[in-house]
């Protein structure tokens, strides 16, 4: 890899990753100053009901069918969809990493074991674990990340494993090892940050996936109900759709926005890594 | 090639078993985490009023065993595919997950189809004008798509094609109140309603088909048999589909392989918006009501179809590219 200052050029003079690092940045700007923005509590009723967009100053986007302002609750909503994407993103990358590295590094029964129960994972569809996880503990917010995070961790796995497969055979390894290195310093110091950057790149992903994944489940009535969510509020719209359909429509905007920014960014990110595949 | 083909598929089944045994396993483990019991449940709708009742209750659903007896007696009935009885409907689970099978089976293949249609034309024809404007656009609407949540898809077409035009059923599988007579009026009824929700789970497919045929062709149009084939002076078209085309097709057969248990998620929230009834509907009224048991059928059921579309796709690459013969 060449000179530090590289990767980031390289990265923003593609327009696409440039264009999507602007939009996310405002929608995380968005996220954190959401209580400045909106500074009531954006599930309260606060106009008559339906009222249409650009219509009341004071309500820039109108309000839904129980009279609450759709802006507070975009705002707020924008606070736990990327709130609930990191973390997410965090818990299933640092599974997928533990798991990935020791089925990698040990090989063996280890290996067998771990790589067999990735399989059974992804055999089962992710949404119906999901599902079942909240029909068993209920929709707490924390219970979703955890279990959006739980079952997202086997991509990173298999990925985690390959590098640790090939790189633990590498000089630099054997070197370690015969200096009587204990495993996991090996495994943490040496090998991880040289298996990183793949892994860095689809974390890009994982996020939009549970962001993906949190809208869906709240659109269905089966994410927390006392936090303002885009997709719950695509739910709730759902039931207007005749009379007023932007309730569903605006926040079915965001959520498009918010993954598709995140998505550029991870492919701008994906080739100024791996530079010789842009050009196909 | 019965012989290494009897054998691979011998050895492919028995995986699948321990693969099963596995998510069995898992499903117990799941809903044995749950705070009380069916029986629980059930008292505390006011269904079981007395200790003797709550007792025989237990008995009779087999929840009187350890726990270790219990899994032991859920795994042999799952063998003879008996999933236990749903409470609420009074009917055994194996009865209700099948019977909703073929409806969620029929949106999937649609959706498969419309994707697979789409995305690799989309992909042929910008690799045929790689680098122009309308490989801009291809790539532009594939990452659009991509971004885009298949419910909110679904409910901005209901809104513009059955809510605005009119052109299209809102919901369900087939003219309530009498579809056509006929066995192709009714096929043709229930075309009508598969439209709109096979496009909204299909487009996403086709965004992820239409970027990795891209790639595909254009790798494919540059290797040393296509330059001969272009020297030798076979037409453009006949290049693309004749020579091209079969090897390029080869990662997107991966890929549907390797996403079907996306595609079935991804018709559970499909199926909720159109009141389809297939196993997604069923799956979000048992997960409403805290049916476990019928949770625990559909998610087995899940799996089984999931390890049978990967043998299907295993057994088809096998016949699209003959250097992966089973053996």
């Amino acid at each position: 890899m060449n000179g530090g200052a590289a990767l980031p050029r390289r990265f923003l003079r593609n327009r696409a990753a440039a264009l999507g690092s602007l939009v996310l940045l405002a929608v995380v700007a968005v996220a954190l100053l959401a209580d400045v923005i909106a500074p009531r509590d954006p599930l309260r009723m606060v106009a008559r009901p339906e009222l249409w967009p650009f219509t009341d100053p004071r309500f820039p986007l109108g309000t839904d069918a129980l009279g609450r302002d759709i802006m507070a609750i975009i705002v707020h909503g924008a606070r736990t969809a990327i709130g609930i994407g990191v973390l997410a993103a965090a818990i299933s990358t640092t599974v997928g990493i533990a798991v990935g590295a020791a089925a990698g590094y040990f090989r063996g029964w280890i290996d067998d074991l771990l790589m067999r129960f990735t399989e059974v994972l992804q055999t089962i569809p992710n949404l119906v674990i999901v599902l079942a996880l909240v029909a068993v503990v209920g929709p707490d917010i924390v219970y979703v990340v955890l279990a959006i995070g739980l079952v997202s961790w086997t991509s990173v796995a298999r990925m985690v494993r390959g590098e640790f497969l090939a790189l633990r055979e590498r000089e630099f390894v054997l070197a370690c090892r015969a200096a009587g290195m204990g495993d996991l310093r090996i495994m943490l110091r040496e090998i991880l940050p040289n298996a990183l950057p793949p892994v860095i790149v689809y974390a890009s992903f994982l996020v939009s996936a549970a962001i993906l994944f949190e809208a869906a489940l709240a659109f269905l009535g089966l994410s927390d109900p006392s936090i303002a969510s885009w997709g719950r509020l695509i739910g709730e719209g759902r039931q207007t759709l005749r009379t007023s359909w932007f309730i569903a429509a605006i926040p079915g905007v965001a959520i498009v926005l918010t993954v598709l920014a995140l998505n550029l960014v991870g492919d701008g990110l994906n080739d100024a890594l791996n530079p010789r595949l842009r050009d196909q | 090639m019965t012989g290494p083909g009897a054998r691979w598929l011998v050895r492919r089944l028995g995986q699948s078993a321990l693969t099963l045994v596995c998510v069995v396993l898992l499903s117990f483990v799941l809903v044995k985490a749950a705070p009380g019991d069916l029986v629980d449940l059930l008292a505390s709708e006011g269904q079981a009023a007395n200790e003797d009742e709550i007792a025989r209750l237990r008995a009779l659903f087999g929840l009187d065993v350890p726990a270790w007896r219990q899994l032991a007696n859920y795994l042999f009935s799952v063998l003879r595919f008996d999933l236990g009885i749903s409470f609420r409907h009074g009917r055994p689970v194996a009865e209700l997950v099948l019977e909703r099978l073929p409806a969620s089976l029929l949106l999937m293949a649609a959706a498969i189809v419309i994707a697979s249609a789409i995305g690799v034309a989309a992909g042929v024809f910008a690799a045929r004008r790689v680098r122009s404007v309308w490989d801009g656009l291809v790539s532009a609407l594939a990452v659009l798509f991509f971004a885009t949540p298949g419910f909110w898809l679904s409910l901005m077409l209901v809104l513009v094609f059955s809510v605005k035009l009119g052109w299209t059923p809102v919901a369900g599988m087939a003219t309530i109140g009498g579809p056509p007579r006929g066995a192709v009026g009714q096929a043709l009824d229930i075309l009508r309603h598969l439209l709109l929700p096979s496009v909204a789970l299909g487009l996403f497919y086709a965004a992820i088909y239409a970027r990795v045929m891209r790639a595909s062709m254009l790798q494919v149009l540059d290797l040393d048999y296509m330059r001969t084939a272009r020297a030798k002076g076979v037409p453009g078209h006949r290049l693309v589909w004749r020579h091209a085309f079969w090897n390029a097709v080869l990662p997107i057969v991966t890929l549907i392989g390797i996403q079907f248990g996306t595609v079935f998620a991804g018709a559970i929230v499909v199926e909720a918006i159109f009141s389809w009834p297939g196993l997604g509907t069923l799956l979000v009224e048992a997960v409403t009501a805290r049916n476990y048991q019928l949770v625990m059928g559909v998610m087995i059921l899940s799996a089984i179809v999931v390890m049978a579309a990967n043998l299907v796709v295993d057994a088809l690459y096998a016949v699209l590219d003959p250097r992966v013969r089973p053996g």
